[in-house]
């Protein structure tokens, strides 16, 4: 009899440890999830801004139809994107296009001075500074998400409900470091 | 972590709030006793009751109006991202980077003299309010390290504290200055009956009474003022975190002080608020109140020395090898083993501000703006503007002679 009450026991604690461990990731991962669609936001907003940019742009940059061009293929490539990693290196890219087009602006005063113009590009830095944050906070909630998946013994519940490790978003480093600095 | 460093400026807050109830229930004491001098054990209990209940009334409104008090008599006014977008889009930011459940209210105070503060309660309830003036002088890295120092001082929970000590230490201020102009004018009235009483005991209480009365406020002012100067580095640290950018706030501290405008709608409880004690043409009202911040080279010259890293390990540093003082950054702040990088400046798109007429002049665009005025370009490039009584349905160019229609 009082074997039957310590199994009954032993099996009880076990289920509310697994219990404990799963809920645990999966708070994590909806953390994760959450700091994620705070990106995302953030660059949908940067594609949409960028027609209305180009198209404020184009009537005083006639002679920049390749820099155009850059920035509209790395926008649709950056769209298609599926997984983090995919998308965080197109809008890598994306994010090199536009500084080397805000370079060239500094060419056309006129440009400079429009304030439709101006207001927009107001928007899109805001909007960089805006998923640079945010990538902070997703990168770190992905971390400690990974470490819970990768450790002993929340590894095996993760094994047990197929929790996968989370991607990073990170922008290559490389291509950052290439856009030249400039000072005013 | 920065958690002990809140639980550490919650258990301050609570302090102070013992502290201040202890001097009001002390000073209504004694005013009892010298009120009822026939018997003074009943007019201390009296004045006591009276006190604590000034006390909780106090408690009451700081908590659930004390910022509102405090900005509307800051004369500060909310805005929309309508009307000033960089603004909005900076706070925005920094609330991302701050992590922050949602983003605190934004005021513009129509001062041209650049200063701003945050107040609120909690995070949830809070509030920044930017001047004109700081608008119209800085550039889009240094408004961001300037809302970043006050959104560490929300973080830090320094905007409940303070926000307490402003209203407490202004009504005390304030009680204490009744009961001494009703003491002149009673004792004129008392001295002819005070023959009759047997004076001795009562004159002691009356020395006592006064000598409280004159320190209290005192008192509770160098409180007010040790405590806060630490928060000004740690917040200026936190806005480097958060920024990774200690440039930024550098220069902005140093054309803020540069500036030598005074403040129109700052007063003796709100000063110690800002970002850079607020310039006031009433210098005598004002005398002591650099004790409240750090002087402003040590704090440009320790975030510039911040060449490494943008972490609090990293402010700490810089702060020891500038001041030689290794009390900086509390250790709970630093426990956080976390690497920073520090960015680079940001490209400037607005035309330079440099120009000071310029610069006055925004000002009082954005001032205008604030107060409801609407805004008419004409062709011939004049910029006219309608205060907000204007009732006309139609406005002629006074430049070029165009009609407008206004809507």
């Amino acid at each position: 009899m009082t074997a039957l009450w310590i199994l009954i026991a032993i099996i009880v604690l076990l289920a509310i440890f697994i219990i404990g461990i799963y809920n645990g990731l999966i708070q994590l991962r909806n953390q994760v999830d959450n700091a994620w669609s705070q990106i995302d936001v953030q660059l949908k907003r940067r594609h949409d801004l960028i027609p209305n940019l180009i198209e404020t742009a184009k009537g005083y940059m006639q002679h920049e139809r390749g820099t155009f061009e850059a920035i509209t293929n790395a926008r649709s490539q950056a769209m298609q994107a599926h997984s983090v990693g995919e998308s965080a290196k197109a809008e890598g890219h994306l994010t090199e296009a536009l500084s080397k087009f805000l370079l060239t602006v500094e060419n056309y005063p006129d440009l400079k001075a429009n304030t439709n113009f101006l207001s927009l590009q107001e928007e899109l830095s805001s909007t960089e500074n805006k998923i640079s944050f945010s990538r902070q906070a997703y990168n770190d909630s992905v971390l400690m998400f990974n470490n819970k998946v990768q450790m002993f013994p929340s590894n095996i519940i993760a094994g047990m409900f197929s929790f996968g490790k989370k991607e990073f978003f990170e922008i290559d480093n490389a291509a950052e470091r290439a856009v030249p600095k400039v000072q005013f | 972590m920065i958690w002990e460093l809140i639980q550490a400026n919650k258990r301050k807050s609570i302090m102070l709030m013992a502290v201040m109830a202890f001097v009001l229930l002390a000073m209504g004491g004694l005013i009892g006793m010298l009120i009822n001098s026939k018997n003074p054990q009943n007019g201390a209990m009296f004045g006591m009751i009276i006190a604590s209940a000034v006390f909780a009334i106090l408690t009451m409104i700081s908590f659930s109006a004390g910022d509102q008090i405090l900005l509307s008599s800051s004369k500060a006014v909310p805005i929309t991202k309508e009307m000033h977008p960089q603004l909005f889009n900076v706070v925005e930011e920094m609330t991302i980077a701050a992590q922050l459940p949602n983003m605190p209210k934004i005021y513009i105070i129509p001062d041209p003299s650049p200063n701003a503060f945050a107040t609120g309660r909690n995070p949830k309830n809070a509030s920044i309010a930017v001047t004109a003036g700081l608008l119209s002088r800085l550039n889009r890295d240094e408004l961001q390290g300037v809302i970043a120092h006050e959104m560490s001082h929300i973080i830090h929970r320094d905007i409940l504290y303070v926000t307490l000590a402003g209203i407490m230490l202004g009504s005390i201020v304030l009680i204490s200055q009744v009961f001494l102009r009703s003491m002149f004018y009673s004792s004129m009235g008392r001295r002819t009956s005070s023959r009759d009483n047997q004076g001795g005991g009562a004159i002691l209480v009356l020395v006592i009474a006064i000598i409280a009365a004159i320190l209290a406020p005192i008192l509770a002012q160098i409180l007010y003022y040790t405590l806060s100067r630490r928060r000004e580095y740690l917040a200026d640290a936190g806005a480097a975190r958060l920024t990774r950018y200690p440039e930024g706030l550098a220069s902005a501290l140093e054309k803020i002080s540069g500036a030598h405008v005074p403040m129109e709608t700052a007063n003796k409880v709100t000063a110690p608020m800002y970002i850079i004690p607020p310039m006031v043409k009433d210098k005598m009202a004002f005398a002591g109140l650099g004790m409240t911040h750090p002087p402003i080279e040590k704090r440009v010259a320790v975030l510039r020395k911040m060449t490494h890293g943008a972490a609090f390990s990293d402010y700490s540093e810089a702060f020891t090898s500038v001041t030689g003082s290794k009390h900086g950054i509390p250790k709970s702040a630093l426990a956080d083993k976390e690497e920073v990088q520090i960015r680079d400046s940001s490209r400037e798109s607005s035309p330079s501000k440099a120009n000071q007429n310029k610069q006055m002049r925004q000002a009082n665009d954005i001032i205008r703006m604030v107060n409801g005025f609407a805004f008419l370009n004409c062709a011939c490039g004049l910029k006219m503007k309608l205060p907000p009584n204007f009732k006309a349905k139609q406005i002629a160019c006074p430049k070029c002679g165009t009609v407008h229609n206004v809507n």
